[in-house]
């Protein structure tokens, strides 16, 4: 299945987000994930299915102002 | 000592974490500046690199206070789901909240501004909104629930300074109780030395620091300047004349001529 992992086009082999992240090596990594714009808490990926051409936006800490 | 929402700090300086040279030279200036506060964001995260954590390892080494914000967000949505996803990551509920209106300026869209603050409140947040000086604003984001308001000095990197001090001080002292914390804009030391002399409570800055060609020695001169301007604010300074007054005695002067 075909998604966009922070804008690029990603193939993902099991479409469970925890999963996907796993699978694009964020295990134990400190990140938060929003998929067509509303947020997925920690405690939902196991559950969240995602759905074919889904965005996927992983954001991780970063300097700011 | 600053008071922002229940929680105490010495330090009236509140720094930015975003383009310094290097991280030995941000961990440097924020240990000089002695701020207890730090802003931080949050961006998209490239898998093989994972630079976002190596910042946020030293961040937590720091054991500082973070702010994140939720800088670049145009609409309410963004800044809500960004707000969301940052109190997840930073493990806090202090959000500076950024709404922008226009790029140019970067000057805030004060509509959206207010009606993300009312939902971020009501979801448990402590909204520190970054805003503009029109007192119908402040006053909407007090209503909305902020207990502090962050005032643009200037446009955000500008390093112009306080560019309406009438305005800034109009708020003052329309809003004697409320921490005010002059946000973007600030150039100089003098800058800041400024706000805390018409009585702000606290100063936001980044690329001041940052941008200079010696950024760790201009942090401490930062936070010299609003130590200077607290103790002038305190001590009540004289108010300004048209005419001169002389300061030493007329009285006993010798008659020469």
């Amino acid at each position: 299945m075909k998604i966009y992992v922070n804008g690029i086009e990603t193939l993902i082999e099991n479409n469970a987000l925890d999963a996907v992240l796993a699978q694009l090596g964020y295990q134990d990594v400190t990140i938060a994930t929003a998929i067509n714009g509303d947020f997925v808490p920690l405690s939902q990926r196991k559950n969240c299915r995602m759905q074919d051409s889904d965005k996927l936006e992983i954001l991780a800490p970063m300097q700011g102002g | 000592m600053l008071e922002l929402y229940g929680e105490t700090f010495n330090n009236r300086l509140l720094l930015g974490s975003a383009q310094y040279p290097s991280p030995a030279i941000l961990t440097q200036a924020i240990k000089a500046s002695e701020s207890q506060i730090v802003t931080v964001s949050l961006r998209r995260e490239s898998g093989g690199e994972l630079a976002g954590q190596a910042f946020w390892k030293i961040i937590q080494q720091l054991n500082l206070k973070v702010l994140p914000n939720t800088a670049g967000c145009y609409t309410v949505k963004e800044a809500v789901t960004t707000a969301h996803m940052a109190r997840e990551v930073f493990n806090t509920d202090w959000i500076k909240l950024e709404v922008i209106g226009e790029e140019d300026t970067l000057q805030p869209n004060v509509f959206e501004l207010v009606e993300a603050a009312k939902i971020l409140v009501d979801d448990g947040f402590k909204v520190f909104p970054y805003t503009t000086d029109d007192l119908i604003v402040a006053e909407k984001l007090l209503q909305a629930g902020c207990e502090v308001l962050m005032p643009w000095g200037a446009p955000i990197g500008s390093g112009r300074g306080l560019n309406n001090p009438y305005a800034l001080k109009t708020m003052r002292a329309h809003f004697p109780d409320t921490p005010l914390i002059v946000d973007a804009g600030i150039g100089l030391p003098s800058h800041a030395a400024q706000a805390m002399e018409m009585g702000f409570d606290a100063v936001l800055l980044n690329t001041a620091v940052a941008g200079a060609g010696d950024p760790i020695a201009m942090a401490r001169a930062f936070s010299l300047a609003i130590e200077a301007g607290i103790l002038a604010f305190d001590a009540d300074p004289i108010d300004a004349r048209d005419m001169a007054t002389p300061s030493t005695p007329v009285m006993g002067k010798a008659f020469l001529s």
